[in-house]
C-alpha cells in the first residue's frame, strides 16, 4: 500500500498523537498518523476541560480557530449527601481575561481541528485505519505497523504509541502492561442539550463564560469516584467515574449511578428539561505516578493516556497528554536533525524532557494518593460527605437547640462515626499524599 | 415507584448513538464456559452498554452491538482467557457525535 519510509508513525489522532504530529510535522519531518475512528474523535471522551497554556506552548494563536464552547469563569467543588450538598464556589472576574486560561470543549470537534492543523503542516492522516501489530526487526527495534487495510507494512523510524489508555498494540506487543482495575476509571457522561439563555440563566453567566461543576460524596456509593457537571455552549455534560476495581467489587451499573446523580435534588433542577443526545463511556488512567510503564524503547515512544499520564486528583488528562506528545516530537526531531538512530538511548531523551516538565512532577507529588483513595474509598466518599452534611445542617438549620449543644453534636458524630484515632489517622495519610 | 422504574434503560440511552455495526464480525467474543467467574459475571452490572447478560442457564452472553469500546470489560476478563477483545474494523463501531 505505502511503500515509502516515514520518519515517524503516530498512532492515534487524540490529543497525544495530534500533539506529536503537530509538533514534528510543523518541524519538516515526514509524519503518518493513523486512526482507527471515522474522524478524529470519534472514539474519544473528555468532561472536557481544556487547559490554554498547553496548547499555546502548540499553536500559541489556537484561541481564533480552535473550536471552543466556554471560558471557564467558575469552579465550584460539591461534597454530596443524598439529599444535600456543601459546596465552595469560586468565581473571578480575571477569568474574564482575553487569553482565557480553562475552556470546555467537545472532543469529536477539537479533535477534528488539531488533527487538521497537523495535516495542514503536512502530516499525512489515515482514518478508518486501524494499527493491528507493531513490526520489529530481529533486533526486537520497532520498525512500523500493520493496519487492517490491504497492503503491506508501513515503515518508519520511530513509532509513537498515543493509542489511549485501552491501547492494544503496546500491551499485545508487551511494551506496557494491561492496565490493572484498580489504576483505571470507569466514566459515563451525557451530553444534555439546552438553549444557550437557559443555561446562561441557571448558572448565573453571560455571553461565552462557563462554569464546571466537580462533585464527590455518596453520589459514588461508597466507591473512590467523582461526579462532573461542566457546561458547554449550548449542552451541559454530566458525568461520574469510579474505579474499575470498585465498580466490579459493588456489581454496581454505571448507567445507574449516573442516573441517581442527574436525580440528587441538587443536580435535576440544572438539567430539567434538557434534551440528551448522546451517552458515552471511556476509561481513566489513575494509577498514577507509580502505574507509569517504561516510556521509550527500541523505536518507540509512548504518550497519553497509554502512558497513564494522567493527574486524578486535578483532573487533568488532556493537557498531560498533549505535553508527553508535544515533548515525545520534539525529542525525536532533535534526535532526526542530527542524523542519530531512533535507539533506546537516544529516546531517552523524551523521557528526559517529560521529567523536567510539570506532567511528572504533577504525579510525583500524589504518587500516594492513588493507594489512599483505593484504600480510604467508604470514609472518603460515603461517611465523611454525610458527616459534613450533617455538621452543616447542626450550624444552619435554627430550632431552638442551644448552640453549643449543636457544636457537640456535631463533634461527637464525626468521633462516633469515625473515631478520634481514626480521624487523625485520616488527616495523616491524606496531608501526606498531598505533601 | 419500584426500583427498576427509577432508571432509564441503558437501550434508551444508546438509542441517541451513531454506530456503524459491522454485521456478523463481533469485536469481543466470549469462551465458553460452564459457569461465569465472579468477574465475568459482574459484567453483567458493570457494562456501561448493557452488552452482557445472565442466560436462565447461568452461563454469561453478549451482544456487542451496542459496545461503547470502554474497555472495562478487557481490563477485567481478558488476561483469564474468558473473553477475546479487538478493536472493531477501522471507521465500525461507536462513532461519538460529542465524545
Ligand atoms: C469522562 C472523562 C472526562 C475527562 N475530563 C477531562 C477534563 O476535563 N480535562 C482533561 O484534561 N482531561 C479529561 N479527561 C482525560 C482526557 O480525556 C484524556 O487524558 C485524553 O483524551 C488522553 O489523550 P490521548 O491522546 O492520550 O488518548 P485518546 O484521546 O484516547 O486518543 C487515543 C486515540 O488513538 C486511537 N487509536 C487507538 N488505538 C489505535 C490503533 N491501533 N490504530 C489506530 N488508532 C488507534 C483512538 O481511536 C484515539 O483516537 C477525561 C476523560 C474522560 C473519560
Ligand atoms: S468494552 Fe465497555 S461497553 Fe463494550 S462490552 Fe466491554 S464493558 Fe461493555
Amino acid at each position: 500500500m505505502i511503500e515509502e519510509k516515514f520518519d515517524a508513525i503516530v498512532i492515534g489522532a487524540g490529543m497525544a498523537g495530534n500533539a506529536a504530529a503537530f509538533t514534528m510535522a510543523s518541524r519538516g519531518l515526514k509524519v503518518l498518523q493513523l486512526e482507527r475512528g471515522e474522524y478524529p474523535g470519534s472514539k474519544n471522551v473528555q468532561g472536557g476541560i481544556l487547559y490554554a497554556d498547553m496548547v499555546e506552548k502548540i499553536i500559541p494563536e489556537f484561541r481564533n480557530e480552535a473550536p471552543l464552547e466556554r471560558r471557564l469563569i467558575e469552579q465550584r467543588f460539591w461534597l454530596m449527601s443524598d439529599n444535600a450538598h456543601t459546596g465552595m464556589h469560586y468565581r473571578n472576574d480575571d477569568f474574564n481575561e482575553e487569553k482565557g486560561n480553562r475552556y470546555t470543549i467537545i472532543r469529536s470537534q477539537f479533535d477534528r481541528w488539531f488533527a487538521k492543523e497537523s495535516q495542514a503542516k503536512g502530516a499525512i492522516l489515515l482514518c478508518e485505519t486501524t494499527a493491528v501489530e507493531l513490526i520489529r526487526d530481529g533486533y526486537g527495534k520497532v520498525i512500523g505497523v500493520r493496519t487492517d487495510r490491504s497492503g503491506g507494512p508501513i515503515h518508519a523510524d520511530v513509532v509513537v504509541l498515543a493509542e489511549g489508555v485501552n491501547g492494544l498494540l503496546g500491551t499485545r506487543a508487551e511494551l506496557r502492561p494491561r492496565p490493572q482495575a484498580s489504576q483505571v476509571a470507569l466514566a459515563v457522561k451525557e451530553m444534555h442539550f439546552l438553549p444557550a439563555e437557559v443555561i446562561e440563566q441557571r448558572f448565573n453567566i453571560k455571553g461565552d463564560e462557563g462554569v464546571v461543576i466537580e462533585a464527590a460524596g455518596t453520589i459514588s456509593k461508597g466507591m473512590a469516584g467523582m461526579g462532573f457537571i461542566y457546561t458547554n455552549k449550548e449542552s451541559i455534560s454530566v458525568g461520574l467515574g469510579c474505579l474499575v476495581s470498585d465498580f466490579a467489587e459493588n456489581q454496581t451499573s454505571p448507567a445507574q449511578l449516573l442516573d441517581l446523580f442527574k436525580k440528587h435534588p441538587s443536580v435535576a433542577p440544572l438539567i430539567a428539561g434538557s434534551e440528551v443526545k448522546e451517552y458515552a463511556a471511556h476509561l481513566i488512567p489513575e494509577g498514577g505516578y507509580n502505574a507509569i510503564p517504561k516510556l521509550f524503547g527500541e523505536g518507540y515512544v509512548i504518550c497519553g493516556d497509554a502512558a497513564q499520564l494522567n493527574n486524578a486528583v486535578h483532573r487533568e488528562g488532556s493537557n498531560l497528554a498533549m505535553t508527553s506528545g508535544r515533548l515525545a516530537g520534539e525529542a525525536i526531531f532533535q534526535i532526526k536533525s542530527r542524523r542519530d538512530p531512533c535507539t533506546a538511548q537516544n529516546l531517552s531523551l523524551y523521557k528526559k524532557l517529560l521529567d523536567d516538565s510539570f506532567v511528572i512532577k504533577d504525579l510525583k507529588k500524589y504518587k500516594d494518593m492513588p493507594d489512599l483513595l483505593h484504600t480510604q474509598a467508604s470514609n472518603l466518599f460515603l461517611t465523611y460527605p454525610q458527616l459534613v452534611a450533617k455538621a452543616m445542617e447542626n450550624f444552619v438549620r435554627v430550632d431552638g437547640t442551644p448552640k453549643i449543644e449543636k457544636e457537640k453534636n456535631t463533634f461527637s458524630s464525626f468521633r462516633k462515626t469515625r473515631g478520634a484515632l481514626g480521624l487523625l489517622g485520616d488527616a495523616v495519610r491524606f496531608a501526606r499524599a498531598w505533601r | 415507584m419500584g426500583i427498576e422504574a427509577q432508571f432509564q434503560k441503558v437501550e434508551e440511552k444508546l438509542y441517541q448513538n451513531r454506530y456503524l455495526v459491522d454485521a456478523g464480525q463481533p469485536h469481543i467474543k466470549i469462551a465458553p464456559h460452564e459457569k461465569p467467574s465472579k468477574n465475568l459475571l459482574a459484567m453483567t452490572h458493570l457494562c456501561p452498554a448493557g452488552c452482557y447478560t445472565e442466560a436462565e442457564s447461568g452461563q454469561v452472553e453478549l451482544a456487542a452491538d451496542g459496545c461503547l469500546e470502554c474497555g472495562t470489560c478487557r481490563v477485567l476478563c481478558e488476561e483469564s482467557g474468558e473473553i477475546t477483545w479487538n478493536y472493531p474494523r477501522g471507521g465500525y463501531g461507536i462513532l461519538f457525535k460529542f465524545g
